[in-house]
C-alpha cells in the first residue's frame, strides 16, 4: 500500500461553461489511491463534465492546473498516460460484429506485450468480470449488461500490468445492470482500490455509494455541496437540501454504513 | 449467434493463397475473353518471355490492350474496397462509401474542372503537368467532399446516417450540375474526356495510369495497415480511443486524406466506379471480422477479384459494344445498399 493517501489526481481552479451555462465553479478536488471515490449529485450538476475534466476527454481551461500522480499533465508522455488511466464510458458506439474476445483485445493497444503475455492478460480480466463464457459471442448479440461487463473488461486490460499508479473511472458503470452485477461491478471496483487503484464511480444510487464508497462527493450546481465518509457526507439535511427531497437514513441491520429512505 | 455468422474461417496463409489464385485464374480469363477470345493456352505465353513467338496482333491485343485493363482493374478494385472499409471505419458506420457519400462526385467535379480548365490553358503549361492535373484535382475535390461530410454528420455519439447521406446527395447534385455546366461550355475533345465520368469505365487503361494506381495502392496498404489498430479503437468512438491513446485527430484526418487521394486517384482514370467500397468490406468482415488489421488486406484481395470480374461481364455482355462497368457495379451494388438501408431503418 504504498499510495497510501497520495494524490492520485489534482485539479485546481477548474471552471467550465458550455455556451452561457456555467457548469463547474472554480472547484478544487484530490482524489487519492486506495480508495473508491463516489460522485453523486442531481441531474446535470456537473458530475460527467467533472470526470471529463479529469479523464482530459474535455481539455482543461489553462488556468487549471491538472496533476496525475504529483506530475503535471504536461510532464506525462501519451504514450504512457492510457496505461495509468482508464475510463469506463457510459455507453460506447461499437456496431460493428467483433466478437467480445476481440472487443476485450481493443484493450491491449497502450500496452506492448508479447502474443503470451496478451492472452493471459485478456484471459485474467475476462474472468474478473465474468465474461469468459462469451468469448466467442458476437459483440451486437449482447444485452446491455453484458456490453458494459465487456467494456469493463477491456479497460482493465489496459492498465500496466504492474497496476502501480492506476486510476480507474467509472461512469455509472451500474446503471445496465442487474442486482447481482451491480454489486459484483462495485465489489470489483472496491477489490481495485485495495490493491491500490484510486477508482471514481460516478453513481446515481446512493445506497450502492454509501455502501461502496470510502468517500462520497456530491456536486450540485457546479459546485462540491459534501464531501467525506458516507456517514459524514451523506445527512439528512445535505440531500434534502441537494436532492430536494426527504429522507430516513438508518445503520444497515448487519454492516456498518448508511442505509437511506425517501421519506 | 457466434462465430457461424463468418464464414468458417481461414488462416490468414490459406486465405491469401486460395485469393491469390483466384485472382490469377480471374487475370487469366480476363484476358482470354473479349470481342476476339485468345485461347487459353496463348493467353499465358502471353505473359511469359515466350510471349514474342504468338502472332503479331495476339501480342498486341493482349499487351496494349487486356492486360493493362485486367491490371488496372485490379488495382483500381482494390484502392476503391481498401477506401471504402477505411470510410466505413471512420465513420463507424457500414453505409458509409465513396460514391454513396459524394465523394467520388466531388472528386469528378474537380476532375472535370481540371480537364476543362487545362485544356484551355494547355498551350501554357508542360504535358505532364496536364497529366497530373486531373487526379490533382480530383483529390481536392474528393478531400473537400469527404470533410464537409464527416463534420456535418459526425458527433461524439457516432455518425448520423441521415445527414451523411443526405450530404452525399447534396453533394452529388451540385457535382451533377457542375460537371453539367462544364460539359455545356466545354468543345469536342473535352466532351469525350468528360463522358467517362458520367458511368465509369476502364477502357482508357495505360500503363502511366497503372504506374499511378499501383503507388496510390500501395502507399494506401502501407498506412491503413499501420493505422489498422488505432482505426479499431476509433470504433469504440472518438473519446474511448483517446482514452486508449489514439491521437485521433491526428488519425482522421490522415485517414480522410488518404481516402480522398485513393478516391481522387481512381476517378480520375476511371470515373465514378460506385458500390465496391460498399459490397467488399461487407463480404471481407463475414471472411476476416471486422479487424481492420485483416480486413483491409483482404478487402484489397476481393475488390480487386470483383472490378475484374464485373469488367469482364462489362466487355462481353453486349459484344461487340461495351458497357460502363459503373452500370455492372450498381446492378450488383444499389440493391445490396438497400438492403443495408432497410436493415438500419431503426438505427436513424
Amino acid at each position: 500500500m504504498a499510495n497510501l493517501e497520495k494524490n492520485a489526481i489534482s485539479i485546481q481552479n477548474l471552471s467550465l461553461s458550455l455556451g452561457n451555462k456555467q457548469i463547474l465553479n472554480n472547484l478544487s478536488v484530490e482524489i487519492k489511491s486506495n480508495q473508491v471515490t463516489a460522485l453523486l449529485g442531481p441531474n446535470g450538476a456537473g458530475k460527467s463534465s467533472l470526470l471529463k475534466c479529469l479523464s482530459r476527454e474535455l481539455s482543461v481551461p489553462k488556468n487549471t492546473q491538472l496533476k496525475y500522480f504529483e506530475h503535471s499533465i504536461t510532464d506525462w508522455p501519451k504514450n504512457l498516460l492510457p496505461q495509468h488511466l482508464a475510463v469506463l464510458a457510459q455507453q460506447s458506439s461499437l456496431t460493428f460484429a467483433f466478437t467480445v474476445q476481440e472487443v476485450i483485445e481493443l484493450g491491449l493497444l497502450p500496452l506492448n506485450l508479447s502474443t503470451k503475455q496478451a492472452k493471459k492478460v485478456v484471459r485474467e480480466n475476462m474472468v474478473k468480470v465474468g465474461v469468459e463464457n462469451l468469448a466467442d459471442r458476437l459483440y451486437p448479440t449482447l444485452s446491455g449488461g453484458e456490453k458494459q461487463r465487456v467494456h469493463l473488461a477491456r479497460v482493465l486490460t489496459q492498465l500496466n500490468q504492474s497496476k502501480d499508479k492506476t486510476i480507474l473511472m467509472l461512469d455509472e458503470p451500474t446503471s445496465a445492470l442487474d442486482l447481482a452485477h451491480q454489486h459484483n461491478t462495485l465489489k470489483l471496483a472496491k477489490q481495485l482500490a485495495y490493491e491500490g487503484a484510486a477508482v471514481i464511480i460516478v453513481l446515481h444510487d446512493l445506497n450502492l455509494a454509501a455502501q461502496y464508497a470510502d468517500r462520497v462527493l456530491v456536486l450540485a450546481d457546479g459546485e462540491i455541496k459534501a464531501d467525506g465518509t458516507p456517514w459524514n457526507a451523506l445527512t439528512s439535511n445535505m440531500i434534502e437540501k441537494v436532492y430536494g427531497q426527504k429522507t430516513l437514513i438508518e445503520k444497515h441491520p448487519i454492516s456498518d454504513y448508511p442505509v437511506i429512505h425517501a421519506a | 449467434m457466434t462465430l457461424a455468422m463468418r464464414i468458417k474461417q481461414l488462416s490468414a496463409m490459406q486465405f491469401t493463397a486460395l485469393s491469390l489464385c483466384l485472382l490469377f485464374f480471374t487475370a487469366t480469363a480476363s484476358i482470354v475473353v473479349g470481342p476476339m477470345t485468345i485461347p487459353v493456352f496463348d493467353s499465358f505465353q502471353g505473359l511469359t518471355p515466350w510471349a514474342s513467338e504468338l502472332p503479331q496482333h495476339i501480342q498486341m491485343v493482349i499487351h496494349q490492350i487486356r492486360l493493362p485493363r485486367t491490371l488496372l482493374c485490379m488495382l483500381i478494385g482494390a484502392i476503391l474496397a481498401v477506401s471504402g472499409a477505411v470510410m466505413q471505419g471512420l465513420f463507424r458506420n457500414p453505409l458509409a462509401e465513396p460514391g454513396i457519400i459524394g465523394v467520388s462526385a466531388g472528386a469528378a467535379l474537380g476532375a472535370a474542372l481540371a480537364i476543362v480548365l487545362f485544356a484551355q490553358l494547355s498551350f501554357a503549361v508542360p504535358a505532364f503537368m496536364n497529366l497530373a492535373a486531373v487526379p490533382l484535382f480530383a483529390f481536392i475535390g474528393g478531400a473537400l467532399t469527404t470533410l464537409l461530410v464527416y463534420y456535418m454528420g459526425t458527433s461524439q455519439y457516432g455518425t448520423s446516417v441521415t445527414v451523411m447521406l443526405l450530404a452525399g446527395v447534396a453533394i452529388s447534385a451540385l457535382s451533377g450540375a457542375g460537371i453539367g455546366y462544364l460539359n455545356f461550355i466545354a468543345d469536342d475533345q473535352m466532351l469525350r474526356d468528360l463522358s467517362l465520368w458520367s458511368m465509369g469505365s476502364l477502357a482508357g487503361a495505360s500503363w502511366s495510369s497503372i504506374i499511378l494506381s499501383a503507388v496510390a495502392l500501395i502507399i494506401l496498404l502501407v498506412v491503413f495497415i499501420r493505422r489498422a489498430s488505432s482505426l479499431n479503437a476509433l470504433l469504440l468512438g472518438e473519446a474511448e480511443a483517446g482514452h486508449l491513446g489514439v491521437d485521433t485527430q491526428k488519425l482522421k484526418t490522415t485517414l480522410i486524406l488518404l481516402c480522398a487521394m485513393g478516391v481522387g486517384v481512381t476517378v480520375s482514370i476511371a470515373g465514378m466506379i460506385g458500390f465496391i467500397g460498399l459490397i467488399i468490406p461487407h463480404l471481407g468482415r463475414l471472411i476476416s471480422g471486422p479487424d481492420h488489421r485483416h480486413l483491409i488486406p483482404v478487402s484489397a484481395l476481393l475488390g480487386a477479384l470483383l472490378l475484374t470480374l464485373a469488367d469482364m461481364f462489362a466487355r462481353v455482355a453486349v459484344t461487340p459494344a461495351e458497357l460502363p462497368v459503373g452500370i455492372v457495379t450498381a446492378i450488383l451494388g444499389a440493391p445490396f445498399f438497400l438492403y443495408l438501408l432497410f436493415q438500419q431503418r431503426g438505427k436513424m
